[in-house]
């Protein structure tokens, strides 16, 4: 279910659509390709109408979540269906259509794999093989449903790098759906987040990270703590002290703070916004992260490297050095 | 710690865990063997055995017969219009069934399925109702010369309705379970939906196809209850080959009787040989995965 | 710069979407493949069926019972019901010692017996008919031994029942097998590292998820069993009174002309059958809310 939305995608971009399961973001991309039909409102491709335009000629590239290969045809086969499909007067040479394929096979890293058969081949090469069918065609936008969702993490990070790759190399404009924070920042050039059908925000990946429009995008786009604080004079006050972390304009009286967990630094007591008892503290892939609860039974996380030398039952300070407010 | 460690000697004979002693699991096995050789292969032994109790020219003697001959073309007309109908009935029932949401699909289903749970002799009955000489439209019928009860098209009527399930309820789950995406792949693919359906759908179901085509057809051609209402028994006009063993053996004429079985017999046999070889090879590619 | 994609302006969901038959989609050929179902559907089966509940509804309930009540009518429906009966716990009981062992054991042979219990489906009932009737007859294999024993099989409602097992044990085996299959052996295993014994653990774990399917396949071989026709015919000895089944009956109201007796007779048939679909039915919707599925 989708509400009113209005989406920009510029020519030659990789765009990525994030939300979380339900969102909506796997309707939209089957709309854009006409697999489904909005109830009302339109489909542009660069000014051209395409909402009454049946899938068969928006000439789109949809690569689906589990790839829907023709399990009874060969690699190369899948690769050339789209252009054996077309009308004869606009279907090209068979040697043509080899060649294309071959091509394809290349780019994909599977020249030789032509004649095997898609349950002969791994989660990632079909992977692969289903975004080499979709390009056969030339398609003006390519779209991927959750295109690494059913792979293994190793594989997933080669395929992303791989993609990326594949895009600069292609300027094809592609969108993408993801339910994956880390794969959409790291990949997109630009990120629209969904939530339950509505568009949430759009802009590039440190736009939406250092700015983000709600607390909805906010809370999908990782860890945070909410902290109850006073707007006054611009500045945002927590218990009585202040922070660095600007009031939104014309804002005064109560509003609700929040803070990452690498906004969040260990000190003495003296200075801190916040106060709590080291809980444990461990390290993963190069941060250091510490829980403290407060006197209420809160954990905070906090992500502060120096925040070793507390021992486990150590009460602590915390300082907040930076946050986001909504109006 | 050494005794909690030490290694266990397990026992050759030991009752599992989770399972019967050899004892018992000889004992269950055998009675399913025997109780199943008995019971199912005995009788189809008996077909052959009886078949050829006076030799090969006895049994060859029942097909000089020319009634043997109209019986045998009449079987073989009647399925070569039954089963292609109900092929055709089937793929679109499914089709519309499986590609589509639409509110009452499960009421479609049972009534498509209604056909298996009505005794055959009442699906040739509800013929005779219909086109009988006291039936319905009995009366119109005789008025125009029409004759469908006690002739090839009442006859293909009935193993129509009595077969009338059998590639619907095959195909129906097996695209359920196929979903729809290889067909939209297609089609943003740019291919129309009678090439998509020709290149994509149409060999995804080839083998629940084939698998419910024996099936139906091993039924059509063996069907004796319903059409027998229907047939009115007329020799070397409306007998078919079911029908033909049933007079013969009537007139104690037993080694004709066997020997013409023996033809629905042996096509049983071929039936079941390919359907097994279907389940064990193409298990995947069958509705609910039949692998037995 | 040419914006080559998607502005995906606007509205996409009204706050009413219009009632439509069917959910729109983007594959094609409803309308014909739908269409040309129901009519196929309608002229088959629906339509002869209407006019086998328009003759009957003629008749009326008076009329129906009037026939019902005729002694040789009623003793044909006790003998197919209640010879069915016993038939379809006799096929339960067999088919699932069947089904264990089939899915359970692994021993040479297993396949080609696996694939023996379709013989009933796909032998035609009149082949199958005259060869029990030769086998279980007074001079047959299986009849001699039996007439040692002082046991006549053939031509006595022993041998209706010897039929229905033979065509209602496919559909106990084939319903009961899946489930048998898909036992979970760690429950087995939990059972067992918990302390009880495989009596128990059959008893108290395996065998209580199975009932529903049981239950399923005994109400189909029961219907099948009713209904059967050809395979009883030559073994039954046909004897008004005492082993002559309700669908011969209506074979003899039909070569007689009485349509009325046949359509009454097959009504009351019906109206059982459909009883037994429903009881399926029941007994399916009340596992899946019991067990989780079917």
């Amino acid at each position: 279910m989708l509400h009113d939305l209005s989406l920009d995608v510029r020519a030659g971009e990789l765009l990525g659509l994030l939300g979380p399961s339900g969102s909506g973001k796997t309707t939209l991309l089957r709309v854009i390709a006409g697999l489904d039909a909005p109830d009302r409102g339109r489909i542009l491709f660069g000014g051209d109408d395409a909402t009454g335009l049946p899938v068969q000629e928006r000439a789109v590239g949809f690569v689906f979540q589990h790839y829907a290969l023709f399990k009874h045809m060969s690699v190369a086969d899948n690769i050339a269906y789209g252009l054996n499909a077309r009308r004869r007067a606009d279907r090209p040479e068979k040697a043509e259509i080899k060649r294309r394929v071959g091509d394809l096979l290349d780019l994909i890293r599977l020249s030789g794999f032509g004649d095997r058969y898609p349950s002969q081949l791994s989660g990632g090469q079909r992977q692969r093989v289903a975004l080499a069918r979709a390009l056969a065609v030339e398609p003006r936008v390519l779209l991927l449903d959750e295109p690494f969702g059913a792979l293994d993490a190793q594989v997933r990070k080669d395929l992303r790098r791989w993609l990326r790759e594949i895009h600069d190399r292609t300027g094809q404009t592609t969108i993408f759906v993801t339910h994956d924070q880390d794969e959409a920042l790291e990949l997109s050039d630009r990120v629209a987040v969904l939530d339950r059908g509505r568009l949430e925000q759009v802009g590039t990946p440190d736009e939406v990270q250092e700015n983000p429009s709600s607390v909805t995008v906010l809370k999908f786009l990782g860890d945070s703590i909410e902290v109850e604080a006073l707007a006054d004079g611009g500045r945002v006050r927590v218990r009585g002290r202040e922070t660095p972390v600007r009031a939104p304009d014309g804002a005064i009286g109560p509003v609700r703070l929040y803070v990452r967990p690498w906004q969040l630094q260990l000190v003495d007591l003296d200075a801190a916004h916040l106060s709590g008892v080291v809980r444990s503290s461990y390290r993963s892939q190069g941060r250091q992260r510490i829980e403290v609860e407060e006197a209420g039974g809160r954990v905070l996380a906090v992500e502060d490297f120096d925040g070793a030398r507390y021992a486990p039952g150590h009460p602590v300070g915390l300082r907040i050095n930076g946050g986001y407010v909504f109006a | 710690m050494s005794e909690i460690f030490s290694p266990v000697s397990v026992p050759a004979a030991a009752a599992p865990a989770t399972g019967e002693g050899p004892g018992v699991r000889a004992l269950l096995i055998g009675i399913a063997v025997v109780f199943l050789g008995l019971f199912l292969v005995l009788p189809l032994f008996a077909v052959f055995a009886q078949a050829f109790s006076r030799g090969i020219d006895a049994y060859l003697d029942a097909f000089r017969e020319p009634d043997a001959w109209s019986a045998i073309r009449l079987t073989l007309t009647v399925a070569a219009i039954a089963v292609p109908f109900n092929l055709v009935f089937g793929i679109a029932a499914s089709w519309s069934i499986a590609k589509f949401e639409f509110p009452g699909k499960s009421l479609l289903i049972t009534l498509i399925d209604l056909p298996f749970s009505v005794s055959p002799v009442v699906s040739g009955l509800i013929y005779v109702l219909l086109f009988g000489s006291q039936g319905l439209f009995g009366g119109w019928l005789q008025a125009h010369g029409i004759q469908i009860l006690f002739a090839l098209p009442g006859i293909v009527l009935a193993t129509i309705f009595v077969t009338f399930p059998f590639v619907a309820r095959e195909l129906i789950p097996l695209m359920q379970e196929q979903g729809s995406s290889e067909e939209e792949a297609a089609l943003t693919l740019g291919a129309s939906g009678l090439h998509a359906f020709w290149t994509v759908t149409l060999p995804n179901i080839r083998w629940g196809l084939l698998y419910s085509v024996l099936l139906c057809n091993a039924r059509a051609m063996g069907e004796f209850g319903a059409v027998s209402v229907v047939s009115g028994h007329i020799r070397g006009l409306t007998n078919t080959i079911p029908l033909h063993v049933e007079i013969l053996y009537n007139e104690y004429n037993f080694v004709a009787a066997f020997a013409v079985a023996s033809l629905l017999a042996a096509l049983a046999l071929v039936t079941l040989v390919l359907k097994s070889v279907l389940e064990w090879r193409y298990a995947g590619d069958l509705a609910g995965g039949r692998a037995h | 710069m040419a914006a080559t994609s998607s502005p995906a302006a606007g509205p996409l969901a009204p706050p009413r979407p219009p009632w439509r038959f069917r959910r729109p989609s983007v594959i094609p050929g409803f309308g014909l493949s739908f269409g040309y179902a129901m009519t196929c559907l309608a002229l088959v089966v629906l339509l002869p069926l209407a006019g086998l509940v328009a003759k009957a509804s003629g008749l009326g309930l008076s009329g129906i019972w009037h026939v019902a009540t005729d002694p040789r009518v009623a003793s044909a429906l006790r003998i197919s019901f209640g010879i069915s009966l016993l038939a379809a716990l006799a096929a339960s009981v067999f088919g699932f010692v069947v089904a264990w062992v089939l899915t359970r054991y692994r021993f040479p042979g297993r396949k080609i017996v696996d694939a023996a219990v379709d013989l009933p489906f796909a032998l035609p009932t009149a082949v199958a008919g005259i060869a029990l009737a030769s086998l279980y007859a007074p001079d047959g294999l299986v009849g001699a031994q039996l007439a040692k024993l002082g046991i006549q099989a053939a031509y006595t409602p022993l041998g209706i029942f010897i039929a229905m097992v033979f065509i209602g044990l496919p559909f106990a085996v084939r319903t009961v097998q899946p489930l048998i299959a898909e036992i979970d052996r760690e429950v087995e295993e939990a059972s067992a590292t918990l302390g009880a014994s495989r009596a128990a653990t059959l008893t108290r774990v395996v065998l209580p998820p199975l009932i529903p399917a049981v239950l399923t396949g005994f109400a189909l071989a029961f219907a099948r069993g009713v209904g059967e026709y050809g395979s009883i015919i030559f073994i039954a000895g046909n004897l008004p009174y005492v082993s002559e089944i309700a669908p011969l009956l209506i074979v003899i109201k039909l070569s007689e002309f009485d349509y009325g007796g046949a359509a009454a007779i097959a009504t009351i048939m019906l109206g059982i059958s459909f009883l037994t679909l429903l009881a399926i039915n029941l007994i399916q919707a009340w596992s899946r809310r019991r067990f989780g599925y079917v």
